[in-house]
């Protein structure tokens, strides 16, 4: 099965972050990264820019708006997602513990809808 | 020979309803594994016990009644979804796939066993809603109807039905695999497994009133879960955890009296107390003990085994239950296992002692609205005949009582004190 897994953590971490604990934790997510990928779970993944640069954007009457910032105001955002293959949750609950922001946000994990390929 | 016949089909008949008390769990448990899918294993389940009402009267028994119904039940959803097959293709690969996936050991009695264990472990799976979780093992595990369940958790039944349908549609999209947890997961998982069964046997427990009969059954579902874990698997906490359950519940005619009323353990009829089910948990209590890899419930279990030991309250060895406290607050810490050890303390050192401590806990903020803190501290006030104080005290946990039993055990105590003569009373 594929699952999404979500990082959510506080995006103001980082600015209270010295340089060197910024390399480290960014050096535990490269060998994650590769982790996964020798472990054959990993399908895709990214980091996101801060909340600060989001638009959400609604369609109202035909009409577009757009607003600046996320969807909703929360303590902990929505900071990157993997995109993984697991044999079943518990599977994938194992590697979303090993995602570096579990230990100080939170990782959210969905299964994927899968649809029928035409 | 009509009577013959009618004799035969009744014996039958009694035969499948003793099976279907004795058997439907672990063939509902084997039928999951092999369909992959709850609601289709509880309908094959129904299946293969209205086949064996059909034709056991007339063509006998089978030899094997269990893999009887299991092969019964798993032909009969392969045939049902075979005709579904005619309106919805996708139906088809579904029996296709049930008809290939028959491992050689599908039948083993090693793997049915098994099943039961996986069952349990889906159940409590932490990823379903802790309340789920309850409902879930009680209707799957123990094959109590919904409304049953309902009725003694106090909840509406459709509620309850609503969330045994979630935990099942989780179980089915976010992929929660049926099976027993890997040994790196297991004490964790187990821990799940044992709280929901802390939790049926407390809602059970702690209801104490004459309206309460369904909810004692409840203490004894659990009890009877915690027995099939321990069969299955012998873990230490599982063992403590029984033996806590049988040691509570041997003292379960002797907690109220004829009129629903609380009786506090000093009080209770010792003759009452269910002796058999004491030495039992006083043996698994030791067993567990012995293992050195016990938890929070086995001690839990040996502070009640003393209190079990002592012919009357007197005879109680306090030293020994705050010594016990001691470790529980070392591997467990909180404020009610802080509270319980003051009350020990209390016992072994005099109220003052024990008042000290509770009031050390209240002081930083913990347990402030917890209805125990305050009539433990009215109950030592009371003790040492300050009257005001032990009034003040039964005032605030009155406020914070929910259950009726309790409520009219702190107004009878308020109304001696109120109407008692303002002398100091000797400490009890």
């Amino acid at each position: 099965m594929r699952y999404l897994c979500l990082i959510y953590d506080a995006e103001s971490k980082w600015t209270t972050m010295t340089p060197a604990e910024t390399g480290a934790f960014m050096g535990e997510y490269g060998a994650f990264t590769e982790n996964v990928k020798a472990s054959g779970h990993y399908i895709g993944g990214n980091p996101l820019k801060p909340t600060s640069t989001a638009t959400t954007v609604r369609v109202r009457s035909g009409k577009i708006s757009t607003t600046d910032g996320p969807f909703a105001e929360t303590k902990e955002q929505l900071g990157g997602y993997y995109l993984i293959e697991a044999k079943d949750l518990n599977d994938a609950i194992q590697v979303a513990a090993r995602i570096p922001s579990a230990r100080i946000g939170s990782i959210e994990v969905r299964p994927i809808m899968e649809m029928p390929h035409p | 020979m009509v009577n013959d016949a009618t004799a035969v089909e009744a014996r039958a008949r009694a035969q499948i309803d003793e099976l279907y008390r004795s058997e439907s769990r672990r063939v509902l448990a084997t039928l999951i594994r092999l369909l992959g899918d709850f609601d289709v294993a509880e309908e094959a389940l129904h299946d293969a016990f209205a086949a064996a009402v059909e034709r056991w009267p007339s063509e006998g028994p089978p030899q094997h009644p269990r893999a009887w119904l299991i092969s019964t039940g798993r032909f009969k959803a392969i045939d049902r979804f075979r005709r579904q097959a005619r309106f919805d293709a996708s139906f088809a690969a579904v029996a296709d796939r049930w008809e290939a996936a028959m491992p050689g050991s599908a039948f083993d009695s090693e793997a049915i066993e098994d099943d039961r264990l996986r069952l349990i472990f889906t159940c409590c799976h932490p990823a379903l809603a802790a309340d789920a979780r309850i409902a879930l093992t009680l209707r799957e595990v123990c094959g109590l109807q919904t409304e049953e369940i309902a009725r003694a958790f106090l909840v509406p039944a459709p509620t309850l039905a609503q969330r045994i349908v979630r935990a099942k549609d989780k179980i089915r999209a976010a992929g929660i695999p049926y099976q027993v947890p890997e040994m790196g997961d297991l004490p964790e998982r187990l821990d799940t497994v044992l709280h929901v069964i802390y939790l049926v046997f407390n809602e059970g427990y702690a209801a104490s009133s004459g309206a309460s009969l369904t909810r004692h059954d409840l203490s004894t579902e659990a009890i009877r879960l915690a027995r099939l874990v321990v069969e299955l698997l012998a873990e230490p906490e599982a063992i403590g955890l029984l033996a806590l359950m049988l040691l509570h519940d041997a003292r379960r005619d002797a907690r109220s009296d004829a009129d629903g009323h609380i009786v506090l353990l000093d009080d209770q009829d010792r003759t009452r107390w269910n002796r058999a089910q004491i030495a039992e948990g006083q043996l698994l209590v030791e067993q567990a003990l012995a293992s050195r890899r016990f938890g929070p419930y086995t001690i839990q279990a040996a502070i009640a085994a003393v209190h079990a030991e002592a012919a009357d309250p007197g005879a109680t060895d306090w030293s020994q239950i705050v010594g016990l406290y001691d470790v529980l607050l070392r591997i467990d810490a909180s404020p009610v296992i802080e509270l319980n050890r003051a009350a020990a303390i209390a016992m072994r050192d005099g109220p003052e002692a024990g008042l000290a401590l509770i009031n050390a806990i209240l002081a930083r903020g913990d347990l402030v609205d917890y209805r125990l803190a305050h009539s433990a501290r009215a109950d030592l006030h009371r003790r040492l005949g300050e009257h005001a104080a032990a009034i003040a005290a039964y005032e605030r946990a009155l406020a914070l009582t929910r259950q009726e039993p309790e409520r009219q055990f702190i107004e009878q105590r308020l109304h001696q004190l109120r109407t008692s003569p303002r002398c100091p009373m000797p400490p009890a």
